[in-house]
């Protein structure tokens, strides 16, 4: 016998006799009735997480949450709705296509080219080398020069990088972790010869590491030394770059590893909550840097799911802010983030398909409030895009942005039986992480142990064996299949060439430079790592004296050694 | 006939991290029944090949999805050759387009297997052409 709800503060009218007749009936049909059979019908009864779903959702599924607490209202605590009250009534989300490839020189010019096109922030992929610490003539550089990003050995190229646009006027992502303090540096300095002042300079840093040793691997340092790093960075922001945002915690690539929605939820909270802590513990007042954090959600092909993720983050980031850590500043509550369509849902099979799979993430994410966004080009999960396959990109965002009208309502789906259940679904999943990730004593120590490594192998293992029985269906890779491969004719090559020249610039900048300006700069480095001093005004120096990416990372390495992982799968 | 089972390399080498796929099809072979032992990330390809010939293996899987595959794929296949370990079954995968993978076939990979190949597949292969090996190894 169904129970007749009647709380006032639930979400949804209370439940009338008239209305239990009616359910009870709808209950009835929809039991007697076949569920559809064949690929992809082995999932009906739950997310791409696995997080379980019922046929319809109800008042009922909504009883238990209370319209100001849990729900509340935009740009005011706990900011379910959205963290600005009018949100893109007001003003569009940031379109940032990520870019990246070969030399400075061709990456400033693909730059130019998607300013021209509309885009309004720039978005920086860095090469292998240069995101794990080596400069192109490094051996370990050897066929990865320019490949997945553009190669920075010096601050010569990061002026190259930067011709021609007004670094003053415009905000830069950078993605890079591992060295990116030095990144940084090298930004304030190319920012800095040309006139713009580092308090001027808007942006973002990547540079979660805890994120890298759970999942994209692009690390140098162990994880307690870089920690101190990143406060450090937090410090000098704070007290110079008023404008920058100090870190990007992130789920993305969390996400691109294999984890679920939940994990990617709960594994980058819990990273944010982590630095919130290190800053704490070192004298930071929350107030002070908090504003400044920001998140990096993946926008993957299960609609409601993600929609439901992003509203659980910002509740929960916002209540524990407030509650746990006794934020008092408003904007230290409020979680800021950029989104990237799930570069893994992509398939190299019938790419143009990947169109259409971006423009329903793209179209989650903005139902989910996002800040700023990045959507994939259809060829790459075989390359970096070319101009044509990145235009679409941007398009999609811009027809999303100025036909579909879903920025005129803020928060549309609010309200939704289904969606408020599971937002609440989502923050019930995360919380039991949380738990789990205390009972190892924290993030760090859970890394250590390589609890979130197996979490997402084992999550990645049980995704694809659902595609080998075919429980879940990729359009053209288990279904709907060509007996051919294809891909577009055109893709993006980056020749051997751009090896070769960059190896030859950056020891001609080691030639050309006061080398003993170089150690003297290298050598106080290396004392500011030793000591409690902050080491980015040393950064600075040594960027400014020419010593190359590697050759910091070095001294840095000397001082704070390198991380290894345990192997296992 | 008692047979020891098939023992599998699955590496990545360069300065690519992704190791999401290298992990999935090493679980797969060994769910499939083989030994398999994964090398972690960053081995050079002189590395890839020592533990091959350390470990017996009858087959190495490479995995490459930051584009250097042109570079390291080849350098194994000459290490390989170099170490008189050119039997050795190789195959791999990653984000390699088709004309690459042609090439690298060319050079003496055995098998490229791209995104959204069946484990099925793979698994087929590799106990298809590491059963070769042993019937002319021993």
């Amino acid at each position: 016998m169904a129970k007749i709800v009647d709380r006032a503060s639930g979400l949804g009218p209370a439940e009338t006799p008239d209305y239990v007749v009616l359910r009870e009936r709808y209950a009835a049909k929809a039991a007697a009735r076949k569920l559809r059979r064949g690929p992809g019908s082995g999932a009906v009864d739950r997310t791409l997480s696995d997080v379980p779903l019922k046929a319809l959702y109800e008042s009922a599924d909504v009883a238990h949450l209370d319209l100001a607490r849990d729900l509340g209202v935009p740009g005011e605590f706990p900011y379910t709705r959205g963290i600005h009250p009018n949100m893109y009534r007001e003003r569009l989300w940031t379109m940032r296509q990520f870019a990246g490839f070969g030399n400075a020189t061709q990456t400033n010019e693909r730059y130019h080219f998607l300013l021209a096109q509309g885009q309004q922030g720039l978005s920086v992929a860095f090469d292998m080398p240069t995101l794990m610490g080596y400069d192109s003539d490094h051996a370990k550089s050897r066929g990865e020069v320019g490949k997945c990003g553009v190669a920075i050995d010096s601050i010569r190229d990061m002026e190259t990088l930067f011709a021609g646009i007004d670094m003053g006027a415009i905000t830069t992502s950078m993605t890079i972790n591992g060295p990116a303090a030095i990144a940084l540096a090298q930004y304030i300095v190319a920012a800095e010869n040309k006139g713009v002042p580092r308090a001027k300079l808007g942006g973002t840093l990547q540079a979660d590491i805890l994120k890298e040793y759970i999942a994209q691997k692009e690390w140098i340092f162990p994880p307690r030394p870089h920690v101190r790093i990143i406060v450090d960075m937090m410090r000098f922001c704070r007290d110079e770059m008023p404008l920058w945002n100090t870190i990007s915690v992130s789920g993305y690539h969390i996400r691109e590893a294999g984890s679920t929605a939940a994990q990617e939820l709960a594994f980058t909270l819990a990273d944010g909550f982590a630095y919130v802590e290190a800053a704490l513990a070192d004298g930071m007042h929350i107030d002070s840097f908090a504003p400044r954090l920001s998140f990096f959600f993946n926008a993957h092909i299960d609609f409601f799911e993600e929609i439901a993720k992003y509203r659980a983050a910002r509740r929960i980031y916002a209540r524990r802010m407030r509650d746990k850590y006794g934020a008092q500043d408003p904007r230290s509550w409020q979680l800021r983030f950029h989104t990237q369509t799930a570069g893994c849902s992509a398939t190299a099979q019938q790419p143009e398909n990947n169109i259409v799979r971006v423009a329903y993430e793209a179209l989650a994410a903005v139902l989910g409030g996002t800040q700023s966004l990045h959507t994939n080009s259809m060829d790459e999960v075989m390359a970096l895009p070319t101009e044509k396959s990145v235009e679409i990109a941007l398009r999609t965002q811009q027809v999303l942005a100025y036909e579909t009208n879903v920025t005129n309502v803020v928060d549309p789906l609010g309200g939704s039986y289904f969606v408020e259940a599971l937002t609440d679904a989502m923050e019930q999943q995360a919380e039991h992480y949380f738990e789990k990730i205390a009972e190892f004593g924290g993030v760090i120590e859970a890394i250590e142990a390589g609890y979130f490594q197996s979490e997402i192998a084992d999550a990645s293992y049980r995704y694809q064996r659902s595609l080998e029985v075919k429980d879940r269906v990729i359009v053209g890779v288990n279904a709907f299949e060509h007996e051919t491969q294809e891909m577009p004719p055109d893709l993006l090559k980056i020749g051997r060439e751009i090896e070769a020249a960059q190896a030859g610039a950056v020891q001609a900048v080691r030639a050309e430079r006061d080398a003993a300006a170089v150690e003297r700069t290298l050598a106080a480095l290396r004392r500011a790592c030793r000591s409690d001093e902050n080491v980015m005004p040393r950064l600075i120096d040594a960027v400014r004296a020419y010593a190359t990416e590697g050759e910091i990372v070095d001294a840095m390495v000397e001082v704070f050694g390198r991380y290894s992982e345990r192997a296992a799968f | 006939m008692s047979e020891r089972p098939l023992r599998i390399i699955i590496a990545k080498a360069g300065l690519d991290g992704h190791d999401r796929g290298a992990k999935v099809i090493a679980r797969a072979l060994r769910d499939a029944g083989m030994e398999v032992i994964y090398t972690g990330l960053f081995q050079t390809p002189e590395q890839i090949v020592q533990t091959a010939i350390q470990e017996d293996a009858d087959g190495v899987g490479l995995s490459i999805l930051s584009g250097a595959h042109m570079t390291l794929f080849p350098l194994v296949v000459e290490q390989l050759a170099a170490q008189g370990a050119a039997d050795i079954v190789f195959f791999g995968g990653g984000t390699i387009p088709a004309d690459d993978a042609a090439e690298l076939k060319r050079l003496g990979v055995r098998e490229i297997f791209t995104p959204g190949a069946p484990l099925a597949n793979i698994i087929r292969f590799v106990e298809a052409e590491c059963g070769k090996r042993r019937e002319l190894v021993g």
